[in-house]
């Protein structure tokens, strides 16, 4: 803990991170309190004050056709369209911290689910050896072998046409934990088959048989001595796979295939914003800028703990 | 070497085998909705769901329908879209295959070059600037999200700075290699230079921990003992070594960028491949093309690992006994 709290990159990183997270909970305070808008509802015909003039917040077009609409681009104004509204006249700032709410609640949900099915894959499948290995490594090859982002798009394809129903599990079309669970099972792999060899190694070690020898249970020798012992992998895992996952769900939301609308996440807003890539950047660019910074921050972080609790990854990264 | 062959190739044919029975399960019997209304798209009619349901055998065995579908994908090639009004599925994924390539081979061969580059550059000049700037670039490249990245691009190249900057720049699309490879080339630049961004830097970064530890062995000492040159010693001796431990982070790298980053970069610079064809037929549920495209693709990831992992043996030859 000390190393960590020492290395000050891994904690400006975490600082970041704590803000953006802080910034997204307060989403609806903004909302209501500061920005008087409804982040969820189109604001097709309304109208809003820009140095003293009233604007409308979708001008028609001016060239072209005239067909179309230009929604109002940033005001960098706190108090009513920060960052401009989208094509359907809401705010985007609005927006980018409720999207933001759901873009890591769902990395970090979808990272946690698969460190715990990877820790569940990986010390049965070192600890029991055998047939038991055999099995979950031919499926975790499988998986390994499978392109994440294919992978992902079948899932969610399929399970958006009609939800996931499964004995007494119903998971709806439009929830949220539909890409948190696709997430978690793509990238279990990543994390069991480096925890599978770690516990191959420590199987062989003399506790675990003195463990074994006076009798305790497979379950409990696993839980009591050899989950404590790879629990620091999971640990340097946890921030790395957040990054990894939100950015995936991004990338998923933005093929329309993650989170679903009226929700927002940076995914969707980017997807909103393409349209209007040249009239109005800001709504596609600020999201991105929220996704990169979120994820060099938990990368950053992810790789002090790594060298907090594992000092000799440091010498191996070649800091020589 | 033989026998590493076989067994690779063995394993090769057991995971074909497992991602084609999984595509199945998860478009044909996963619990929640009638498969023939998913493969037949939304708002179906009643003779197109009847006629779905007897060209895949959903009143059959899954090991028939399983079979069926293969039939349609691999053996008569006659996969049919029915949000397309009856368009053949293949010749569209074959069209798609030579615009997904060149973009994949032209930015693989730009971060390669780069990321050798500058790892000969940190290794050179240890623990000057050039190291912490390889490293942010690394760390950035890896938290940038491709499709925004070419969005940026987009904005700069063809619309804020077309006039004056990049007014050599052809407008979004692709254009074919029959039209000259100059033209070919310069559509699929800046798509290259987007996707080489993101991996050049932890290439860099991976390689040059190798070149670090290759320069600390004995015959990087013995080579320069004997009065080879420094620059001699970096390329000849300790790069070739290094490049081995790349070869197999590439092997993966590629398989995630044809299944994943070059999908959303064709989406972004409207090049008309595989990842623009998914995307499509994502945004109007047709699952006949999804399902063809994303066979192909990992079959093709899944191969091309096969054979990257062969290449390993032969260069190093301690992996065949692991």
């Amino acid at each position: 803990m000390r190393t960590l709290r020492r290395n000050r990159v891994a904690m400006a990183a975490l600082l970041v991170l704590l803000a953006v997270v802080a910034l997204c909970l307060l989403a609806p305070v903004y909302e209501h309190q500061v920005a008087h808008t409804d982040a969820f509802a189109s604001n097709v015909s309304g109208t809003t004050v820009v140095d003293g003039k009233p604007s409308p917040i979708l001008a028609p077009t001016t060239d072209g056709l005239g067909l179309g609409v230009v929604p109002i681009g940033p005001t960098w104004d706190l108090s009513h369209f920060l960052f401009g509204a989208d094509g359907q006249g809401r705010d985007v700032a609005a927006r980018l911290l409720y999207g933001g709410r759901n873009s890591l609640l769902i990395g970090f949900s979808a990272a946690l689910l698969c460190c715990l099915l990877a820790a569940v894959f990986g010390v049965s499948a070192g600890y029991f050896g055998g047939i038991v290995d055999g099995v979950l490594s031919r499926v975790l090859d499988v998986i390994w072998a499978f392109p994440v982002y294919l992978l992902a798009i079948c899932l969610s394809v399929v399970l958006l046409t009609g939800g996931l129903h499964v004995g007494p599990i119903t998971i709806e079309s439009g929830s949220l934990l539909l890409p948190v669970v696709i997430l978690g099972l793509v990238y279990v792999p990543y994390v069991a088959r480096p925890l599978r060899g770690q516990v191959l190694a420590l199987r062989e070690k003399e506790f675990i048989s003195a463990a074994v020898g006076s009798g305790a249970s497979d379950l409990r020798v696993m839980r009591r001595e050899v989950l404590p012992n790879v629990l620091p992998t999971l640990i340097v895992f946890l921030p790395l796979m957040t990054s990894i996952c939100m950015l995936t769900e991004s990338a998923l939301s933005f093929l329309s295939i993650g989170v679903q609308p009226p929700d927002a996440s940076w995914g969707t807003i980017i997807n909103d914003g393409l349209g209007l890539l040249y009239t109005r950047p800001a709504v596609a660019l600020v999201p991105g800028v929220a996704i990169a910074l979120s994820a060099v921050a938990l990368n950053l972080l992810g790789d002090g703990v790594r060298d907090a609790l594992d000092p000799k990854a440091r010498l191996r990264g070649g800091d020589a | 070497m033989l026998r590493f062959a076989l067994r690779r190739t063995a394993s090769l044919v057991f995971v074909l085998f497992s991602i084609s029975l999984l595509v199945f399960l998860i478009f044909f019997a996963t619990p929640g909705s009638d498969p023939s209304a998913r493969i037949a798209g939304r708002n179906a009619s009643q003779a197109t769901l009847t006629q779905v349901r007897s060209s895949f055998g959903f009143d059959r065995s899954l090991p028939v329908q399983y079979g069926l579908m293969m039939q349609h994908l691999f053996i008569d090639r006659d996969l049919t879209s029915y949000v397309n009004r009856g368009a053949k599925v293949l010749p569209q994924v074959s069209a798609a295959v030579p615009v997904t390539f060149s973009l994949v081979l032209g930015a693989a061969v730009i971060w390669v070059v780069v990321a050798i580059a500058g790892s000969l550059a940190a290794a050179r000049w240890r623990g000057t600037w050039v190291d912490p700037v390889i490293m942010v670039i690394g760390v950035v490249g890896v938290s940038l999200p491709v499709y925004w990245v070419g969005e940026v691009v987009n904005l700069l190249t063809q619309s804020r700075f077309h006039d004056s900057l990049f007014r050599w720049v052809p407008p979004l699309g692709y254009a074919p290699l029959s039209a000259g490879v100059g033209t070919w080339a310069l559509h699929l630049l800046f798509p290259w230079l987007t996707l080489a961004v993101l991996y050049a830097g932890v290439y860099a970064r991976v390689l040059r921990g190798e070149l670090v530890t290759a320069l600390n062995e004995d015959y990087v000492r013995t080579a320069r003992a004997k009065g080879v040159p420094e620059r001699r010693v970096l390329v000849r001796h300790a790069l070739r070594c290094s490049l081995i431990a790349v070869v197999s982070l590439f092997g993966l790298d590629f398989g995630a960028l044809v299944g994943g980053y070059a999908l959303l970069t064709e989406v972004v610079f409207g090049l008309q491949g595989i990842g623009k064809l998914t995307y499509d037929s994502l945004r109007n549920y047709d699952l006949p093309v999804i399902m063809a495209t994303v066979i192909y693709a990992a079959f093709f990831v899944v191969v091309a690992n096969a054979l990257v992992d062969l290449l390993y043996a032969r260069l190093d030859p301690r992996v065949r006994h692991v």
